[in-house]
């Protein structure tokens, strides 16, 4: 098998009913992504958190998917492509869309078009689930909801319309000879890296866990409560994953039918080359390999192949799926016990940095001259971006809609104290002393 | 501290956009590229300093 040459968007171009049909099926298994993801979220998590997190999961899909139909779309320029465009050292600059709200002219538009928007917008549902695990067991059902509408209006929709959508971004390639524009077909940084960003100036504005860093002392370990959960919805996953980065082949970057075996297949072996990574590390670090680490090693590697599963060669996937799965558990534990960051799901790390290894490495192997200069601009505007926006963002609508929930319902757990109920009513659930 | 560790961010993707419009050879742009993701790591690392300082003084 040889690697796939990448070619630039082309949204005029025809779509073959064929390809169509299969790209259709493929965005229709797709949100097994979304589902599997929601599990891991749920059973990383406490128990007398479980029914709050996974409906929280569901809400904020649905909050995404509503708001992303009404206004973001439109920014993204879902339809019609980028809309606005200012004009600097004589090119181009296109940054936000212009399309009708409301997803005006769906019906009307051509077919590649309206496969495009389907993958926009489960992709927005995907990218705003992700803070969610790390405010797992204090962030409020209301402010997950809210920061959801927050990444649907605005950060999604840029960022979509940047890499997606013929943005500036998409435009290295003509207006300044770089690779064939930045590359991110199955939503490497559109996806991962925002949600992960995001992540981060969630858990930063939402404070840890309460008793997870003592006064006196190291971290408190909360594990997850329901490994089996967290690995199942790993294995979910991958039926998401496959489809999502086969369906971001065809619409991206144009690949022909032929090149999807090797783009699923190069999917599979990063997630198996990192999850053998996670494995080794945490046996050599802990004696025995941890579950909760490895199914973040497992999903590290998928998020790294977003970004080149449809670029490079199988040799190259087990590289970075490998580098990923070995970075993902030494990263968790720097993040918690060097740097008091409290994230339960660990998605900065799985989503956020394996994100962005993912499109680094794309522009590592990939064939043309320039493409790693092209990813690294990408990589640049999304990290010295999206971070900052999101805290700003979030920080804003903290003052309104406070994201941490009172001591007195952390205390009681999240089931009882937002929903009057626990998920698991006929077992003992355990207070935070027997974390201890 | 934080605050100003997330302001230095935008400046480092700012010149990396400048290395796109006002150098024309690879290398340069290449070079100018790195230090804006240089300028955005030292925000990064600003803003985490920053978090981590807040901790302590929570802490104690």
């Amino acid at each position: 098998m040889t690697p796939m040459t990448p070619i630039a968007p082309a949204a005029s171009l025809p779509m073959p009913e064929t390809a169509f049909a299969v790209t259709l099926v493929l965005l229709l298994l797709a949100p097994l992504a979304i589902a599997g993801l929601a599990l891991i979220n749920t059973g990383l998590g406490r128990s007398r958190s479980a029914a709050q997190a996974l409906l929280g999961n569901v809400a904020i899909v649905a909050v995404a998917l509503l708001v992303f139909a009404i206004a973001g779309a439109s920014l993204a320029g879902s339809l019609t492509g980028a809309g606005h465009a200012f004009h600097l050292a004589g090119k181009p600059w296109n940054w936000v869309g212009s399309a009708p709200l409301l997803l005006g002219g769906l019906r009307s538009a051509p077919g590649q078009a309206q496969l495009g928007l389907l993958f926009q917008f489960l992709a927005v549902a995907l990218a705003a689930i992700i803070p969610w695990g790390s405010g797992a067991d204090r962030l409020r059902l209301a402010a997950g909801c809210a920061s959801a509408a927050i990444l649907a209006l605005i950060l999604f929709p840029l960022a979509s319309c940047w890499i997606w959508n013929g943005g500036w971004l998409a435009q290295l390639d003509v207006n300044f000879s770089l690779g064939a524009g930045f590359l991110d077909p199955g939503g490497a940084g559109v996806v991962h890296a925002l949600g992960g960003l995001s992540a981060l100036a969630l858990v930063w504005i939402a404070g840890p866990r309460r008793g997870k860093f003592p006064r006196e002392g190291l971290s408190t370990a909360m594990p997850g409560h329901h490994v089996v959960y967290v690995l199942f919805g790993s294995l979910v996953s991958l039926v998401g994953w496959l489809a999502w980065n086969a369906a971001g082949a065809i619409l991206w970057l144009h690949a022909p039918l032929t090149a999807l075996p090797m783009t699923a297949v190069n999917t599979a072996l990063s997630a198996s080359a990192a999850l053998l990574g996670t494995l080794i590390v945490t046996r050599m670090r802990f004696g025995k390999p941890d579950a909760s680490l490895c199914a973040n090693g497992w999903l590290a590697g998928l998020v790294a192949s977003s970004a080149c599963a449809a670029i490079v060669t199988p040799g190259a996937s087990i590289f970075i799926g490998l580098i990923a799965g070995i970075v993902t558990p030494l990263l968790v534990e720097v993040l918690e016990l060097a740097l008091s960051i409290d994230d339960p799901s660990g998605a900065i790390t799985v989503h956020a940095v394996a994100g962005l290894w993912g499109l680094f490495a794309a522009g590592l192997f990939a064939p043309q001259r320039g493409q790693l200069l092209a990813q690294l601009v990408g990589i640049a505007a999304l990290l010295g971006l999206v971070l900052p926006a999101s805290y700003l963002f979030f920080a804003i609508l903290n003052r309104t809609v406070p994201f941490r929930v009172d001591p007195d319902g952390e205390r009681i757990g999240m089931d009882l104290h937002e929903l009057g109920g626990g998920a698991y009513p006929e077992f003992v659930i355990h207070r935070d002393e027997s974390y201890r | 501290m934080k605050s100003v560790g997330l302001l230095v961010m935008p400046a480092g993707f700012f010149l990396t956009v400048a290395a796109l419009v006002l150098f024309p050879d690879l290398t340069q742009r290449g070079v100018f590229v790195v230090a804006g993701l240089a300028v955005e790591a030292l925000g990064l690392g600003a803003a985490i300093r920053g978090h981590m300082l807040a901790r302590r003084e929570n802490r104690l």
